[in-house]
Order: structure tokens, then C-alpha cells, then sequence
């Protein structure tokens, strides 16, 4: 029979249950690798409940740093039998399947193509424990163990992990660490280790760290000076606001009075957390807040408020499967255009697309400096694949030097020598961005009316269509103003003067793209990638599809929604942007996009290759 | 009609302590219907503010959408204002308030914008006893949309249109009583010597100030068969009492009759005094609040005035715990903790 040999580059799946203590077991073992020195992207996937049904953990291994999702499993560690039957079918011919021996597999299910790999757990946690909940938490412990003899992870390592984590417990230090062994010693003495698949260690981490980006993304509001958060609790952004009370606690507590330098607030709902976002901001506070698609959709009225009223607004949205609740343990890219156009009327929004931990830390630090000196709402769109996954990264960094750009506000000295009539609306500068003051600053001067309703120069009521013509055509001056403040796309030039095929990606589509990328070149197809990072698109986002015959543009949603929004909002043809579409809940893999641009680049599929060509013929 | 208030002040205008004179609390030229209950209402905020010697700058004003919500276009100019969307002042002035715990929160709403479309935010903004004084300009209809019954309409009453209510009406002062608001009271527009104590009293208190003012549309629902029209509320009405606000410093003159009054200090150390009409009523006391207000409804009257304070309470800043600075005044030396601690917070996660 088949076997996978592998050292450094495999994809091990583990099938837990749901709110059985599975998941420290499962970090615990993805942490060991990463200390071994090995790139890892651990995945949880994970149902909308608190206990009892299935839930994933997928940890790929690989030392040349691809992070994406590679599919296919080369060993499945299965401790669900609900779940067993599925999972069989999901490891690769020549794989490996770990189960619990306690109990005979159901014939019916096996396979003669895969390595199954039994570990009597349940009798060997009887033996050793009387209780109950003991046997339950050690049982993860003890396969951890296991696959530390079977995949040759140093056991020092997984001590050392265990120190760590209970330091000061010394009982249970003790304890984890004899499960650990139990695990070891059975497979050890069972098995031939290490199996086919197995690690050893490298130095290819450097000094990068594992943090989801939720919680990189809370750090970013600290630093970036938000003293207000107010929110709606909702997978898959809830940890971002959990993050900012638990980074507060340790940072933010003034060390004289005990008092916060911040306030959060639990909202009733999002329409009521936008708010307060709103309400706070328009008073001279840094304040954000974070949701996910249906909070997208509560929202979106106080959006265009904000943006017609010119308050500086901060969101983050941690996108989810849609429609409607769709899957919202899962993750997707599908509230491009929600966001990109939230709220009726003609409006517009800046958009950030982070695409690792460390972007999710920078940018809702500069989303605070954009918001206030754009004066709009900007929103970050992360999603739960980046936001909830422990995920690889380059250390956060902060520039002590660095200012808050706090934008155009007018303060009391400049209020008083002011001799002209103070005009909130007017565009002083030619950059379509007005002057504000915030409530409180003078006694006689600068005080006006904040307003959705359409207004003059000077903030006061009209419906005067030239008045208002002139200030919609003001807010697009400052839209083109916004083209060149928000991040730049990352273009990456396969060779010098570049491909003639270029691949357009956003967010987490990152790794994937790049490892498919890699894998083309090495099969001679060369291809330029431009990753968008924000919106409004900077010209070079049009430079690049105007420089290539072929565009792709990967999308993990049905719609193709950054396609239209790229047909929308630069001078492209959709005939021009040929997509690449995931939208099954799981992050896209490297697979995928691999096979999908050879079939299109092969001619396998009907759509025409050279725009231009294509062009002139229609002519 | 102009729009132009003349720029000229009579030098012998009364001023207050700050030397503010009345005008300086005025707003725009109101544009609502002759004789609206509103505009009156108005009118006893610019007085009340006046009377207290509020720097107009340090008030902030809020509203929904609605007749009601125009209304911060027509007093205290010189304050900034909000307009903000149908129902959804509570959380902007939540927000305001998080963002500067020093200025003081007028907020104005009306039946329809607080009673039926703002209802979640309005009950919310009460349990978090925000620091704000919320004003319903309450008169049972929708008035910018041509007169349509709304949630505070009584059963049977008739609006212009001559079709009468069927539908339970909330009565938005015991929703705030039972809710946990720390100042309740109920005015009519028409009675000016009520509703001014009573707005110096609601700023003046910390936390959740609400008062329910009846204020009649002129134009649809101020007919013989409505219950809030001005002839139906002037015949129905009956007091709690009589409020005397007394401003910090300042003696109590007046004496009062044992047993029949009651006086409230308030945390800034002004006072008010409500000369009880009805010994019943005990001011502390949120279910002889509610008693009484079912009570007059039975016998088809409204009980105005003072009707429940709690001026020991603890607003949604004392509840979080915040720093006495406002948070917006903070800066990056306080916020932002800078790269040493971030390498300890990275080494931490490798």
C-alpha cells in the first residue's frame, strides 16, 4: 500500500466534539510545531454551538512557509464518531487515520488505501483516572502524546508548553505531563515511529508570532488611540471587543485613580452601536466598533448619515458566510459591496483589506488617522478565517514617534481669531475636506447643526438642488482626495516588465494566491499579483489591468463582488476580469487557484484570453 | 414673516450671572406650524438655560427625525446640535456622552420617534441612566407625515382625519419609571410656570432625566375628539404640585407647609421643592409614582409635575468606571502604550 512520506509539509486534521476540551489540546499541538521552527496554519472549523455537535481543527505544516489552505488531509485524527464515517473518506489514498481502539471500527467503513492508526484512549484514560471529566480532558492530552511519537515533535517542546501554560500549577503541570507520556509510550511501543509524515526542526519562523487577527485588530484600537468600543456580540467578531476589554484592563487603567481611559459599551443592537460609534466621534473621541454581514445590514442607515454628515467613523467587519445568517461559523468575503455602498442615496466607503495579523494590528490604528482626516466611516473587512484562526506573522510594530493625525479640527485659539463666519461645509483647502469643531470648544464661535438632511456651507438646512449638487460634488472631490490616503496595492512582478497574466486578490486570499503563483512558475506559466489593500482603488489598480491581455480576480464569495466592484469603479470592461470564485465556507485553497488559471490559461474554458485581441475583433 | 432675527440687543437686557442675555440662548427662526405646542417648549429650554447660567457652548443637543427633532434648530444657537436618524438619538447621545462626560445632554424626541421607531434605543438609554435630560414632545400623532395616529394615542381618541384609536397607548413616563429612569416628570407645553423648573431640575440632575411633555399639533390632532388637543389636555389636567428649582447658594425663601413638601438636593448642591398637591405622592418612590398616574388616568385626568427622583443615583460613567478627564481629551501619552510593551506582548506569543 500507498504512503505518504512527507517531512515538514502535511496537512493533519483533528475531529473533536464540540465542548469537549479538544481545542487546548489541538493548540497545544499546533503551538509545538510552530516551536520546532516550522510555519504552520492551524484552522478551526467549527459549527454554531456551544456543545455536542462536530468541530475541525486543521493544522497544515510547511517549512517553506505556505500558509494558505492546502486541501486534502494526509492524516486524520478522529475522536468523533459522529463525524468518523465523513472523515474516513476525506484523508488521502496512502494517509493516516488515528481513532480511539478502545472499540472495534465499524467494518463498513474501512478503507484499504489509508493507514489506520488505533489508540485504545478510552481504556488507557479508565485505567489511569477515576473521574469522569478528568478521563474526558486527558484523553486530548493523551493523543497529543501519541502523535508526538508518531510525527517525531520533541517531547521537551510539549513540556515546555505545558509549563508555560500552567505556570505556578505545579499538580498540573505534573499531571499533563504523565497524559503526555501515557500517549507516548503506547504508540511508541505499538507502532513503527515516526510514521511516514513527520517533522523535524527548522529555523524557518524567525521571530514571527502566532496571534489571530481579532486580537491583533484590538491591540490596533489601542494603539491607535480608541477610547470608545461599542458593539454587538456576533460570530465571528465578538473577540475583537473581547480583545480590546481584556488589553484595556492591563493598559489603559490610569495608575493614579484606578479609573479607564476607555469605555465599552455592550450595545442593545448594532443599529444602537454605530450610534453611539457616531455619536462619540462627532464629540472628538476615537471610537469604533465591530460586526459581521448582519450587523453590516443594521448599520447601514447610520452609515450614510455619517458619511453625509462627515463623522469620522470607525467599523470592523469580521465577514462570514451570507446571505441572511448563512453559515456564520464559516468564512467568506462577501460583504464587499454591502460595505463598498452601505446605505441608500448616492454613498461611497473606504474600504481596508487586511491580509495578516500584523495588517489587522496597522490597519485599525490608521483607520482611526484615515476616519478623522477623511472624515468618513472607514471599514476594515477582515473575515473569519484571518480574524479567528491563530495565524502566523511578523511581529507588531509601533513607531513611538509616531502622531495621531486627529484631521481638520478647529480649536479654541483658531475659533477666536476667526473673523469670517466659520463654515463646517465649506472646502477651504481644494481637497474637498472641511473644517469641524467639536461640541464645547467656544463660547460664541463654530458651533453648527449636524445634519443628515442636505444643508449649505454653513450647515444649515436647504433644499436649494444647486447647494446640494455642489456639496455631493464636493464629497466626491474628497473621494478622490481618499485615492491616494488609503494603502497602496502590493504588486508583485513575476519577472522584469512583468507577465501578461496578472492575478488581482484581496485579504485572505493572500497565501493561497501566492503559493498557487509559485507553483505555475515552477511549471514555467509566469503571472504578475496585485493585492488590493484598500478602496477607493489607487490608479495603479487600473495601470495593472490595462497592462495585462489576462486578469484574474479571485473572489471568495459567489458574486464576484471585488469584480464588479472593480468594473464599477475603474474603466474595465467585465469582459476583462476573468474570476476565480471559493465560497464553500472554507478559506480558498492554493489547489483551487492553481488548477483554475492552468484550465483557463490551457483554453479549457470558453472565455477570451487576450482582451485586447478581443477587442479589436469586435470592432 | 422674516428670517432674520435682528442682530441688536437693548443694553439694559437682563443677563445672568455668565452676562449671557436671553438672546444668547435662542436659536434659527422656527419653522413648525403657528402655535405649536413645540415652540413653546422651546421657549422654556432657552428660559431654563438662561435661568441657569449654562455657558450655551457646554450644552450639546440631540434629536431623531420628526417634528420634535427639528425643534434643536430653533433654541441655544450657539450650541452644537445633532440631527440625527428616526429613533436613534439615545445611542447618539450615549456615544456623545461616553466622549465628553462634561457637557450637558439636551435631548429632544417626539412620540413617534421615542415611543414606536426608538423604543429599543429609548428603553436602553434608561437602564444605563445616561446623564442627559430626554424631552418627548408628546402629541399622539405623526405631524410631518400629515397626521397618523402614533403609539401614545389614547383609545378612542381622534385625530383630524376623524378615525378613532384602537390600539393600547404606552405611556412613555411609566415605561421610564418602570425602566429605572432617575428623574421622571409630565408637563403640558401650555404651562410654561410648570415645564421651566422642571427642565432647570432635569439638567441640573445627574443621570436620566426624562419628562413627557404634552404638546399638541395644531394642524391634525386638535380637534374636540382628541385627547391631546389644547382644549381636551387644559380641562383634563391636574398637578403633582407646584417644583420651586433652587440654584446652588441661593437661600430657600419660601416657606413651606409641613408635610406637604419636599425637598431634593441635588449632587450639585442646588435644591428642588415640590409643593405637593397630593400628599399622597412620595417623590422617592417609583411605585407611588406609577399608583397615581393610573390613578388620575381613571378618573380621566393627567397628572403633571414632579413624579419620581432618585437623585442618589449613579450614571452610566460612575457605573463604567471612567476617568474623570474626558475621554476625548486624553492623548497619545495616555492611550497608546507604545513598542516596549508590544515586544513583551510578542515575545509572549511565539
Amino acid at each position: 500500500m500507498k504512503r505518504i512520506e512527507a517531512v515538514n509539509d502535511f496537512v493533519i486534521k483533528f475531529a473533536n466534539v464540540n465542548g469537549t476540551g479538544s481545542a487546548s489540546a489541538n493548540n497545544m499541538f499546533a503551538k509545538s510545531l510552530f516551536r520546532m521552527g516550522l510555519p504552520i496554519s492551524p484552522k478551526n472549523i467549527f459549527p454554531s454551538n456551544i456543545q455536542g455537535l462536530p468541530t475541525w481543527y486543521e493544522v497544515r505544516v510547511n517549512e517553506k512557509g505556505y500558509l494558505g489552505r492546502r486541501g486534502g488531509i494526509d492524516m486524520m485524527v478522529c475522536m468523533n464518531p459522529q463525524s468518523m464515517a465523513k472523515d474516513i473518506q476525506e484523508v488521502e489514498a496512502g494517509g493516516y487515520f488515528f481513532y480511539d481502539s478502545s472499540k472495534p471500527l465499524d467494518l463498513r467503513m474501512m478503507r484499504s488505501d489509508i493507514h489506520f492508526i488505533g489508540v485504545p484512549l478510552k481504556d488507557l484514560c479508565q485505567r489511569e483516572y477515576s473521574d469522569a471529566r478528568q478521563q474526558q480532558l486527558f484523553r486530548n492530552i493523551i493523543y497529543v502524546g501519541a502523535l508526538s511519537a508518531l510525527l517525531d515533535i520533541e517531547f521537551d517542546v510539549l513540556t515546555g508548553l505545558v509549563s508555560d501554560q500552567f505556570r505556578g500549577k505545579e499538580k498540573l503541570i505534573t499531571s499533563n505531563v504523565r497524559a503526555l507520556e501515557i500517549g507516548y509510550h503506547y504508540a511508541a511501543e505499538h507502532y513503527q515511529c515516526p510514521l511516514g509524515i513527520r517533522v523535524e526542526r527548522r529555523d524557518a519562523v524567525g521571530d514571527q508570532i502566532l496571534i489571530d487577527g481579532n486580537t491583533a485588530a484590538s491591540l490596533g484600537a489601542i494603539y491607535g488611540g480608541a477610547t470608545v468600543a461599542a458593539w454587538y456580540p456576533i460570530t465571528p467578531s465578538t473577540s475583537v471587543v473581547d480583545g480590546f476589554d481584556k488589553y484595556c484592563k492591563r493598559l489603559r487603567i490610569d495608575p493614579g485613580s484606578g479609573s479607564k481611559n476607555y469605555a465599552i459599551v455592550q450595545a442593545e443592537d448594532e443599529l444602537a452601536a454605530i450610534g453611539m460609534v457616531i455619536g462619540a466621534s462627532w464629540n472628538g473621541a476615537r471610537a469604533f466598533t465591530a460586526t459581521s454581514g448582519p450587523g453590516i445590514s443594521l448599520m447601514s442607515e447610520f452609515l450614510g448619515l455619517a458619511y453625509f454628515a462627515e463623522i469620522p467613523t470607525v467599523l470592523i467587519d469580521v465577514q462570514r458566510a451570507g446571505p441572511s445568517t448563512g453559515m456564520p461559523t464559516r468564512t467568506q468575503q462577501s460583504d464587499v459591496l454591502a460595505c463598498a455602498y452601505a446605505s441608500h442615496g448616492d454613498t461611497k466607503h473606504v474600504l481596508l483589506f487586511p491580509a495578516t495579523p500584523r495588517e489587522c494590528f496597522e490597519m485599525t490604528a490608521e483607520a482611526f488617522d484615515l476616519a478623522e482626516t477623511l472624515q468618513t466611516p472607514v471599514i476594515m473587512l477582515t473575515d473569519l478565517d484571518l480574524g479567528m484562526n491563530d495565524t502566523m506573522s511578523p511581529p507588531l510594530v509601533w513607531d513611538d514617534k509616531r502622531q495621531y493625525q486627529r484631521g481638520k479640527v478647529f480649536n479654541e485659539e483658531q475659533l477666536e481669531a476667526m473673523s469670517e463666519r466659520f463654515g463646517r461645509y465649506l472646502d477651504v483647502d481644494g481637497d474637498g475636506i472641511p473644517y469641524r469643531t467639536y461640541p464645547g470648544t467656544h463660547p460664541t464661535k463654530g458651533a453648527f447643526f449636524t445634519r443628515g438632511t442636505s444643508r449649505d456651507e454653513y450647515a444649515v438646512y436647504t433644499e436649494d438642488g444647486e447647494a446640494y449638487e455642489k456639496n455631493m460634488q464636493r464629497l466626491l472631490k474628497k473621494w478622490d482626495t481618499a485615492k491616494n490616503l488609503v494603502p497602496m496595492p502590493e504588486i508583485i512582478e513575476a519577472k522584469k516588465g512583468g507577465s501578461h497574466v496578472g492575478v488581482i486578490h484581496f485579504g485572505t486570499s493572500r497565501d493561497a494566491t501566492l503559493e498557487a503563483v509559485d507553483a505555475l512558475a515552477a511549471e514555467g506559466i509566469v503571472v504578475d499579483t496585485l493585492r488590493i489593500r484598500g478602496f477607493p482603488f489607487h490608479k495603479s489598480v487600473d495601470a495593472f489591468i490595462e497592462q495585462h491581455d489576462t486578469v484574474f480576480v479571485i473572489d471568495q464569495n459567489r458574486d464576484a463582488q471585488m469584480r464588479t466592484l472593480l468594473v464599477n469603479e475603474c474603466l474595465v470592461s467585465p469582459r476583462d476580469l476573468i474570476s476565480i470564485l471559493n465560497y464553500n465556507g472554507t478559506p480558498i485553497s492554493a489547489r483551487k487557484i492553481h488548477d483554475e488559471i492552468i484550465a483557463v490559461l490551457r483554453g479549457d474554458n470558453v472565455r477570451p484570453l487576450h482582451k485586447k485581441k478581443m477587442a479589436k475583433e469586435s470592432v | 414673516m422674516t428670517y432674520i432675527r435682528p442682530a441688536f440687543r437693548h443694553p439694559d437686557l437682563p443677563r445672568n450671572d455668565l452676562g449671557f442675555t436671553r438672546k444668547d440662548y435662542e436659536g434659527a427662526i422656527s419653522t413648525l406650524c403657528a402655535g405649536c405646542g413645540h415652540d413653546s417648549i422651546s421657549a422654556a429650554i432657552v428660559q431654563a438655560c438662561f435661568e441657569l447660567s449654562i455657558a450655551p457652548h457646554k450644552v450639546a443637543k440631540l434629536s431623531g427625525i420628526g417634528c420634535s427633532s427639528k425643534t434643536p434648530t430653533y433654541f441655544l444657537g450657539n450650541s452644537h446640535g445633532f440631527n440625527s436618524v428616526h429613533g436613534r438619538m439615545p445611542s447618539v447621545a450615549t456615544g456623545a456622552n461616553l466622549a465628553n462626560r462634561d457637557l450637558i445632554y439636551v435631548g429632544v424626541s417626539g412620540d413617534g420617534d421615542t415611543a414606536s421607531i426608538g423604543m429599543g434605543q429609548f428603553t436602553h438609554a434608561v437602564r444605563r441612566n445616561l446623564n442627559m435630560m430626554y424631552v418627548v414632545e408628546n402629541n399622539g400623532c405623526y405631524g410631518l407625515t400629515k397626521g397618523q395616529d402614533s403609539a401614545t394615542a389614547d383609545i378612542g381618541s381622534a385625530s383630524k382625519k376623524g378615525e378613532p384609536n384602537h390600539f393600547e397607548p404606552i405611556d412613555l413616563a411609566s415605561v421610564a419609571l418602570q425602566l429605572g429612569a432617575t428623574f421622571v416628570a409630565r408637563s403640558f407645553s401650555g404651562d410654561r410656570e410648570q415645564l421651566v423648573p422642571l427642565i432647570k431640575a432635569a439638567i441640573s440632575h445627574r443621570g436620566f432625566a426624562f419628562i413627557d411633555v404634552i404638546s399638541p399639533c395644531v394642524t391634525f390632532n386638535n380637534n374636540p375628539k382628541s385627547t391631546k388637543g389644547y382644549e381636551h389636555v387644559r380641562d383634563h389636567l391636574a398637578a403633582t404640585g407646584t417644583v420651586d428649582y433652587v440654584p446652588f447658594k441661593q437661600e430657600i425663601s419660601t416657606q413651606y407647609e409641613q408635610g406637604k413638601s419636599k425637598e431634593v438636593t441635588l449632587h450639585d448642591g442646588s435644591v428642588v421643592h415640590l409643593h405637593k398637591a397630593d400628599p399622597e405622592l412620595d417623590l422617592n418612590s417609583r411605585r407611588s409614582a406609577l399608583r397615581l398616574i393610573k390613578d388620575y388616568k381613571a378618573k380621566d385626568q393627567i397628572l403633571t409635575g414632579l413624579l419620581f427622583m432618585d437623585e442618589k443615583s449613579q450614571d452610566l460613567h460612575e457605573i463604567l468606571g471612567t476617568s474623570k478627564t474626558p475621554l476625548r481629551d486624553l492623548g497619545a501619552a495616555e492611550l497608546c502604550p507604545g513598542q516596549k510593551v508590544l515586544d513583551k506582548l510578542n515575545e509572549s506569543l511565539r
